[in-house]
């Protein structure tokens, strides 16, 4: 009963301590400076249409540096915490998958990653880029992996990319940093015609890297997870 | 109108999230945080956030439940019961 009590006031003022932030809340008519700075200068500085990956890739790029970074990290850790159990690979026998969800795979599988690999290359134009290519790619994956429970990843190959496209991401940072202003600077490649495929210097580059880092590391997840289960 | 379905998005936000924390099931709770993932992402784009929405329906709802189910099937089988 105390509990329950003491959990009410502390929710009660809780709520108090919020209140005046909500009263005080204003629909912004205009944009705070920083972000007029970005919106005003971004597309002839960075030559990339779409601004949110602008200031994703470039201006806030250490940012999404530290968050390939993280993920990279949490990858690694769920790898070595399920490494242990390697016996007995496949043995049990499984139930075959349904033949909708087997011929809805033949047909889906193929057009997701094309839809991944579109959204990551266009990241400079269109909503989205790396990170959320990279995962469709990982959601067509494990569409294949439930359609066909005897599927093997070569981890090899996973991890080669993985790795590859990380070095490669760094290594165009710190080119950045050699050839134009400073580090993840995308200016050394030319800029291109505003909202064609090949504009915004290195920022298409970078983000088919973190695409296919990002998606390498999620289908190693579900692997990991996935690897002797029943 | 906007902020019409917000709130009702809103609303069953806020119902799932409550059948998530007192549902006696796993699997109950697991789809009710990818539904509520896939409401948060439908109210990211009608406030024109298209980047986060999609972020948002691939990982959160698609994604994160799988690792879940996945997570829950490994739990069950070393347990070798009936849970969930």
């Amino acid at each position: 009963m105390v509990k329950r009590f003491l959990m009410l006031v502390l929710l009660i003022s809780f709520a108090l301590m919020i209140l005046p932030l909500l009263r005080e809340i204003r629909p912004a008519t205009e944009l705070p400076p920083l972000a007029q700075k970005y919106v005003q200068d971004g597309p002839d500085e960075l030559g990339a249409a779409n601004l949110v990956t602008a200031v994703v890739v470039t201006y806030r790029g250490l940012d999404t540096l530290g968050e390939v970074a993280v993920l990279f990290i949490a990858t690694a850790g769920v790898g070595f915490l399920l490494r242990r159990k390697e016996k007995k690979l496949g043995s049990s026998p499984k139930r075959p998958a349904s033949e909708i969800l087997q011929t809805g795979t033949d047909f889906l599988m193929p057009l997701i990653f094309l839809f991944g690999v579109y959204i990551f290359v266009h990241g400079h134009l269109t909503p989205g880029g790396g990170f959320q290519g990279g995962v469709m790619i990982a959601s067509g994956m494990l569409l294949l992996f439930l359609s066909n429970s005897a599927t093997r990843i070569n981890h090899t190959v996973l991890h080669f990319v993985e790795s590859l496209s990380g070095a490669f991401y760094v290594g165009l940072c710190v080119l950045g940093l050699i050839l134009a202003a400073g580090f993840l600077d995308n200016r050394f490649l030319p800029l291109g015609k505003l909202g064609s495929l090949f504009s915004g210097g290195a920022i298409p580059i970078i983000y088919s890297l973190i695409g296919l880092k990002v998606g390498s590391e999620l289908v190693g997840i579900l692997e990991n997870l996935r690897r002797n289960d029943s | 109108m906007t902020i019409i379905i917000i709130s009702v998005l809103g609303f069953i936000m806020v119902v799932a999230a409550v059948l998530a924390i007192y549902s006696q099931k796993l699997l109950t709770a697991i789809i009710a945080t990818g539904v509520i993932s896939l409401l948060a992402s439908l109210v990211y784009l009608l406030l024109a956030a298209p980047d986060v929405a999609m972020t948002e329906a691939a990982i959160g709802s698609g994604l994160t439940t799988v690792v879940f189910l996945l997570a829950l099937n490994r739990i069950r089988r070393n347990q070798g019961g009936s849970h969930g």
